[in-house]
């Protein structure tokens, strides 16, 4: 699968991260090895078959509605790059 | 509704997506509380923090309520659901995605019938209902450059319900809202609060003519109650015909309502975000629904507003008004049917609902106080009906008697009989009056023998104020015209 220099700055763009032209070049090519090495599985005959979801059968476990967890806030925000009365504090986000 | 631009008559065609909280003890997929209020990223469990290597584990009641919902939306329930990530980077959602249902959702398509002004009934689809996490909340307004994260509102279980674009008015959009308040209310699956933000709302917009395929829409965000809804949607619509009616194209895009300036505007970063990437959520596998867990849910639900409605209208006569205000809270609903069971039966229920509707509702809404709190409860309330259906007092005795009864709390026989407001029906003694207030006015008592009927009235009044109000009207109305041969 084609893969354009304007599809590899959408992905980076949604992936926070940023890159420059040179390395937008070369990523061109490898995601689109990548692509076309996944692509192989579309030569596997795949009507009917319902999308494996897990390789075990088992049923979603659910949980009771019982609180169990929290309570520990300097734990939540212990590793934080900052934090100030008990908050996250991170660069300003509003419009 | 249509609008009359300067080229011709447009029509609304409005979509709306409720974000209603689900009521639980403990989050979506951890056992981090629920509770509102508590102090920030107390209530956070590291599921919620999304830390390296934590699981989601799904909460039954959460489903529960989902499938009550949709059983409450006359819905198909779904016994095959995925929890999809839907992908975006926000400081409020720490794992940079959103677990959320998307292809397929746990409830399918329902219905919902909208009370409207006129008493007229109209029905609305609703498309789908799915369960999601909640994200965090980000506070503004702590520091001129900083943003500050509680995750304590992060992982609380949603359910985003979407309507069919059916919704033409403002006016229906408002009833739409009140009514699947109502329903979540009586379902108690959510607590129905738009000012807490437990119900949000966003509205999608677009308008055409009349007959013509749907245009292009917009999806106006952030209304956070009734009114503010039914305004956005007023100035969306306007806006839109404006852009078309100068040869514009409507672009679709988020817009955010902003009620001070009664504008909406475009979010500009919310454009690219639209990229999502849904893929369901490795951690999670599809949930699937034993049929018996559904049918043990559906067998328990409580009787519905419009159920209740049509029970009012048919069992007790009630008029689709009248029943429609009673039924809209479950509460109202049962302190009717508490004023409406005597000691000795059911009492008049046209009487009841006029008494429950009108002084008392009234009284409670002047006082600002709850049903719980109320000075009058409902055996009161029968107590002061039951005198007048038995003649002890008049109607219009009553409404005093209920005031006294809303300021002391004391039951309305005691303040009967201390103040002494007992009907005179003994005709006897009212036609004694009646004779004296006749003789004493012979000037009145002729124009009313000249055919001068608006006299009787004047009679009658004095004959009240003789009585202190306490004669039986009847009585004296028949005894008047005896005497006067009017």
């Amino acid at each position: 699968m084609a893969i354009d220099k304007a599809t590899v700055y959408g992905i980076a763009r949604l992936a926070r991260i940023r890159i420059d032209e040179a390395q937008a070049q070369s990523l061109v090519g490898e995601l689109g090895n990548i692509l076309d090495w996944v692509e192989q599985l579309g030569e596997v005959d795949t009507e009917g078959v319902q999308p494996m979801t897990s390789v075990v059968e088992m049923r979603l476990p659910l949980r009771e509605d019982a609180v169990t967890d929290g309570g520990k806030p300097d734990d939540i925000v212990k590793n934080a790059p900052e934090a100030a009365h008990g908050f996250f504090v991170v660069p300003k986000v509003v419009e | 509704m249509l609008i009359e631009g300067d080229t011709g008559t447009w029509e609304m065609v409005i979509g709306l997506e409720v974000h209603a909280q689900v009521i639980s003890e403990a989050k979506l997929f951890s056992g981090a509380s629920t509770a509102f209020g508590a102090a920030p990223n107390s209530q956070v469990s590291l599921v919620d923090a999304a830390m390296p290597g934590m699981l989601p584990v799904l909460n039954r009641v959460c489903v529960e309520q989902a499938i009550r919902t949709g059983l409450g939306l006359k819905a198909h329930i779904n016994h095959f659901s995925v929890f999809e990530r839907k992908n975006y980077f926000y400081p409020d959602l720490p794992a940079g995605y959103q677990i959320s249902q998307y292809a397929h959702p746990i409830v399918g398509e329902g219905t919902i019938l909208l009370d409207l002004e006129d008493g007229e009934v109209r029905e609305v689809g609703i498309e789908r209902l799915h369960l999601e996490q909640d994200a965090g909340k980000s506070l503004h307004d702590q520091d001129p450059y900083k943003t500050y994260v509680d995750l304590n509102r992060a992982g609380v279980a949603l359910m985003e319900i979407v309507s069919k674009p059916d919704l033409r008015s403002p006016a229906e959009a408002g009833a739409y809202l009140r009514k699947l308040r109502s329903i979540l209310r009586y379902l108690g699956t959510c607590d129905g609060n738009m000012d807490e933000g437990s119900m949000r709302c966003d509205v999608n917009l677009s308008v055409r003519r009349p007959g013509d395929p749907l245009g292009t829409r917009t999806e106006t965000k952030n209304v956070n109650s009734i009114r503010f809804v039914q305004q956005a949607i007023e100035i969306e619509a306007r806006r839109q015909v404006e852009v078309l009616e100068s040869g514009g194209t409507v672009v679709q895009e988020t817009r955010l309502f902003d009620h001070r300036s009664g504008e909406t505007r475009s979010m500009r970063s919310k454009e690219e975000a639209h990229d999502y990437r849904y893929f369901p959520d490795p951690d999670l596998l599809p949930l699937e629904l034993d049929p018996a867990w559904v049918a043990e849910i559906k067998a328990a639900l409580p009787e519905l507003p419009d159920a209740k409605k049509r029970r009012f209208m048919e069992d007790f006569g009630l008029s689709a008004y009248d029943a429609q205000v009673l039924v809209a809270e479950q509460a109202n609903a049962a302190f009717f049917e508490a004023v409406l069971q005597g000691p000795k039966g059911r009492r008049d229920p046209k009487t009841v609902a006029n008494w429950v509707t009108g002084a008392y509702f009234g009284a409670l809404n002047a006082s600002g106080v709850g049903l719980a709190e109320a000075p009058v409860d409902a055996e009161k309330l029968g107590g002061l009906l039951d005198l007048i259906a038995d003649d002890t007092i008049s109607g219009r005795i009553a409404k005093d008697v209920f005031e006294e009864m809303w300021q002391t709390g004391r039951p309305a026989g005691e303040i009967v009989e201390a103040k002494g407001l007992k009907q005179i029906t003994d005709t006897g003694e009212i036609e004694a009056i009646v004779d004296k207030i006749v003789a004493d006015n012979p000037d009145q008592a002729a124009q009313v023998a000249e055919g001068n009927q608006k006299v009787v009235g004047w009679f009658v009044g004095q004959v009240m104020k003789a009585t202190q109000g306490k004669a039986n009207p009847g009585v004296v109305n028949k005894l008047l015209k005896g005497k006067l041969g009017g």
